[in-house]
């Protein structure tokens, strides 16, 4: 998030999109609700589904999966005809406006409402509330990004925000909600194949000498690696022999499981290291238990880039140990020498070479924790970013083009389906489906249908259904409800016994690499 | 001093801005008023009286946490008559239903009659689920109050307990109204309201339905703010007691909003949490997973040892065996491969700290860079 957490309070208009807000991130929910309720914030909900959040939204706009660039291009396209744009943030702060001005032309109202299905006076309304807020947010989540335009997706609302000099200020911002307790912490801390610590690249020379000298090691490779939606693919051809996999169920959280089953059994070596047997573990040659938070020290970092303690409270079980320590005696074993007294030494070693992690300590955040970028000892660390300035200066405009979805329906497979999570589980359900009350609330996958296609498709309310795709099919129990919009389905992707990536489109994402979770075509049968 | 803005409270006078309650400037100086109805950050009600002090040149005792504190005010929060009312208060609240806690019946040795039949209504020989962490209790025990001045009313409503997760008492129940500020004004989940009338009140969820069949969704706040054992989790009543628990303060393994909680360990177990109060990012709120859903850490299917696959089946191995078969293996493929051919899937559940060393072992032991996780799953 570019804002915190507590700044959504402040912000006159809220545009959330392709974020179930109340079922995947409560608590953050409960921030927006309290805004439309006791401050009179504006809600705009911009979602497939008729999600809860729409109950607290004054304008709902309902586009068809995967044409997420039209209506935010069509957004600007009214903003900049009605010339309700911010000129002296853009003038100041930004480049490109005029590309993205050519850009927007076509996207008249109408022209939107034929890619879209949004009603062309319902965006020309939302243009108006969000573009006449003094602060607007923007919310979103995986609906935005998990499209094969995903990454257009983002810059696209990044553009309206700066369209609207909604940036740097308190109340606004581009958020993303981050689904996992530290996939911020884990980007931040070089877990992705293209940067070190702190998103230094490894393509530099300079980064690379730093590093190298820090490490005390030498030949560090400034090679570009393989994203994890590249490493199946390699796995299938041969060319990667070998995985360790930490804490990651990729054979039910991956798109297309059959290739993905495929591409991990063809792998020479795979060491799995979790807290269960996982579908993942069981196909591992070594298992290596870990210690799950209740049982380490540490740190997360949450979605508002703030870096919070995790403090042990009982003991591992058995011989389950730390993921660190597991990884440096395996290094040991190689042949070099990663020891650390414990967690917070770690910690000192990431305040040294990671930059917006300079300043970061134990003590300091030991009641509250600190927002990066915190350079310094004495540095109050950053809760709203580009306040005043860029990092790199100016902000970019970039004129994006829609493109459609992967795949779209046909005679043969006439329903969209998009997938997402429940409130009561979460994401391949190994640690929430141990929970029996969360079972008895949400005990199995369901397929979540509106009643005109339940009618159209013969079925009832509690039938059990199968749901195939170009990939695969599994079965699931149809809930026929008014969540649904008719033409598109809904599947949660908490149960390996009825995977619904056995159904999903591994089509990517040019640039980021996520797969298309959000959009494919199915059809419905009765269960044999 | 500004003059124009302040009060005297108990002789101090004390600065004040102008929309404070009195309750507010009191507890900004650390003078303790009793509450029981008022939740921080909501609307204050003023519905149990309890916080009522006596105002100079007022007609009645007024409710510290509703009314403004105004210039010149002139307020004791312990005088004579606030301690009568108070103790009327508690009195009444003590008779109306199972407060079973020793503070009721308070000089007799024996367990009382009454005692028992709490006992056999909650299928327990202990006393009250919230004994020693209830709010009540705590009071009446402050201003030396039985409950044998009033009769005992009957309990109206039976118990509801036919949802995995919280316990409605409402023989326990105060009607103070937190936890319906809780749900509608600090969750928004708009799922309980009071409803019936008078003697007949009841926090109902719906048209008064179960909570499992309404708009809840289970997220606890009600039982956090509640101050007395009026709603308890199910699977800590009776089994968890606060003196036989410690807490250690952590951050939730959920979603990213990085909800700060506090564990409470008995006999090294995790048996419940709590969120943590008066700290971002969620001042005390969680969810029904983060609340409720730990189980998976006491889990039987916690892996508890490394294992290694031979003939397609796992067997149990040492630390030392399977370490050093994965530094061979990788060793060995890295050597006949190169380093590209190995890839690391480090994780989005693991902390800072693990997946820092996850980093650099990929780079400066395996000498790759194909590391990623799964922020794009």
């Amino acid at each position: 998030m570019t804002n915190t957490i507590g700044d959504l309070e402040e912000a006159d208009v809220i545009l959330i999109t392709g974020s179930n807000t109340s079922e995947n991130h409560p608590v953050i929910s409960s921030y927006i609700k309290r805004a439309v309720k006791f401050n009179g914030t504006q809600l705009i909900v911009v979602d497939p589904r008729r999600i809860k959040m729409t109950t607290f939204a004054s304008h709902w706009l309902r586009q068809n999966l995967g044409t997420d660039v039209a209506w935010i291009n069509g957004l600007m396209h009214v903003i900049i005809q009605e010339e309700l744009h911010d000129k002296a943030f853009i003038d100041s702060r930004t480049k490109g406006f005029e590309e993205l001005k050519a850009m927007v032309e076509k996207f008249t109202p109408e022209y939107v409402e034929e890619i879209t299905g949004i009603p062309a006076q319902q965006l020309i309304d939302a243009a108006r509330l969000y573009a006449g807020a003094k602060n607007a947010a923007i919310v979103y989540c995986m609906g935005i990004t998990q499209h094969i335009s995903g990454t257009d997706n983002v810059k696209s609302l990044a553009n309206l925000a700066m369209l609207t000099g909604n940036l740097g200020n308190a109340g606004g911002g581009v958020n993303p909600l981050r689904g996992q307790n530290n996939v911020q912490g884990a980007c931040d801390m070089g877990g992705l194949p293209n940067v070190f610590s702190g998103y230094q690249p490894v393509t530099s020379d300079a980064v690379i000498q730093k590093m190298e000298a820090a490490w005390g090691v030498t030949g560090l490779s400034n090679k570009v690696g393989l994203k994890v939606t590249e490493m199946i693919p390699k796995a299938l051809e041969g060319e990667l022999k070998a995985l360790y996999i930490i804490g990651e169920n990729p054979l039910v959280s991956d798109a297309d499981l059959n290739h993905v089953v495929k591409g991990i059994d063809n792998l020479d070596f795979l060491v799995v290291q979790d807290i269960f047997m996982t579908e993942t573990a069981r196909a591992a040659d070594v298992v290596l238990p870990s210690a799950c938070f209740a049982e380490k020290d540490g740190t997360f970092s949450n979605t508002e880039r703030r870096i919070q303690r995790v403090r042990k409270a009982v003991d591992s079980p058995g011989e389950a140990r730390d993921d660190w320590w597991i990884t440096t005696q395996i290094a040991k074993r190689m042949g070099v020498d990663m020891d650390y007294e414990n967690a917070e030494a770690i910690m000192a070693e990431i305040a040294q070479v990671t930059p917006s992690y300079g300043g970061i300590t134990y003590d300091r955040i030991d009641f509250e924790g600190l927002h990066w970028p915190c350079p310094t000892a004495d540095h109050p660390g950053t809760p709203i970013l580009h306040k005043g300035q860029f990092p790199i200066g100016r902000g970019n405009f970039h004129a994006i083009d829609f493109t459609p979805p992967a795949e779209s329906t046909d005679e043969e497979y006439p329903l969209y389906l998009t997938t997402g999570r429940v409130i009561y589980h979460y994401h391949t359900g190994t640690m929430t489906r141990k929970s029996e009350g969360l079972n008895e609330r949400v005990p199995e996958n369901f397929v979540e249908i509106s009643s005109k296609d339940a009618k159209a498709f013969g079925v009832s309310d509690g039938d059990t259904i199968e749901i195939s795709s170009r990939r695969g099919k599994i079965s699931a129990v149809a809930k026929v409800c008014t969540t649904a919009v008719s033409g598109t389905v809904f599947i949660p992707f908490h149960f390996a016994e009825s995977a619904v990536n056995m159904l999903t489109s591994a089509a990517l994402d040019p640039v980021s690499g996520i797969p298309e979770y959000k959009v494919c075509a199915v059809k419905l049968a009765a269960a044999q | 001093m500004d003059a124009q803005n302040t009060i005297v409270i108990n002789g101090n006078e004390l600065p004040f801005t102008p929309g404070e309650t009195i309750l507010q400037v009191a507890q900004r100086n650390s003078i303790p008023i009793p509450t029981l109805c008022h939740l921080k950050n909501a609307t204050p009600t003023g519905q149990c009286r309890i916080c009522v002090v006596e105002v100079k040149g007022a007609r009645s005792l007024v409710a510290s946490c509703a009314a403004p504190a105004a210039k010149g005010m002139v307020v004791l929060t312990e005088s004579p008559k606030v301690i009568e009312a108070r103790r009327l208060v508690l009195q009444l609240m003590l008779s109306s239903g199972n407060h079973n806690c020793a503070v009721r019946v308070s000089d007799d040795q024996e367990w009382s009659r009454f005692q028992l039949d709490v006992n056999q209504y909650d299928q327990s020989n202990e006393l009250c689920p919230v004994w020693g962490d209830c709010e009540l209790q705590h009071l009446a025990y402050q201003y030396q109050v039985s409950a044998e001045r009033f009769p005992r009313t009957d309990v109206p409503y039976p118990m509801e307990d036919i949802n995995p997760f919280i316990v409605r008492d409402f023989s326990r129940c105060i009607k103070c109204g937190r936890c319906v500020q809780a749900c509608n004004d600090v969750q928004v989940n708009n799922a309980i309201s009071f409803g019936y009338r008078g003697t007949d009140t009841k926090i109902i969820a719906a048209e008064d339905k179960p909570l499992k069949n309404s708009e809840c969704v289970f997220c606890g706040e009600c039982v956090q703010a509640c101050p007395v054992g009026a709603l308890v989790e199910k699977n800590a009543r009776y089994r968890v007691r606060p003196w036989e628990t410690k807490q250690v303060r952590t951050t939730c393994s959920y979603c990213g909003v990085g909800c700060q909680l506090n564990l409470h360990v008995k006999e090294g177990k995790v048996v419940k949490v709590t969120g943590v109060e008066d700290v971002a990012p969620n001042y005390g709120s969680l969810c029904v997973k983060g609340r409720f859903g730990f189980d998976f850490i006491n889990s039987e299917e916690r892996l508890t040892t490394p294992l290694i696959k031979e003939d397609g089946e796992f067997r149990k191995a040492s630390w030392e065996e399977a370490l050093s078969l994965t530094a061979e293996k990788l060793g060995a493929i890295k050597q006949t491969d190169g380093p590209d051919a190995i890839g690391v899937l480090t994780s989005a559940r693991v902390s800072n700290e693990d997946n820092y060393v996850a980093n650099k072992f990929a780079r400066a032991v395996l000498k790759t860079n194909n590391i990623d996780h799964c922020a794009r799953l």
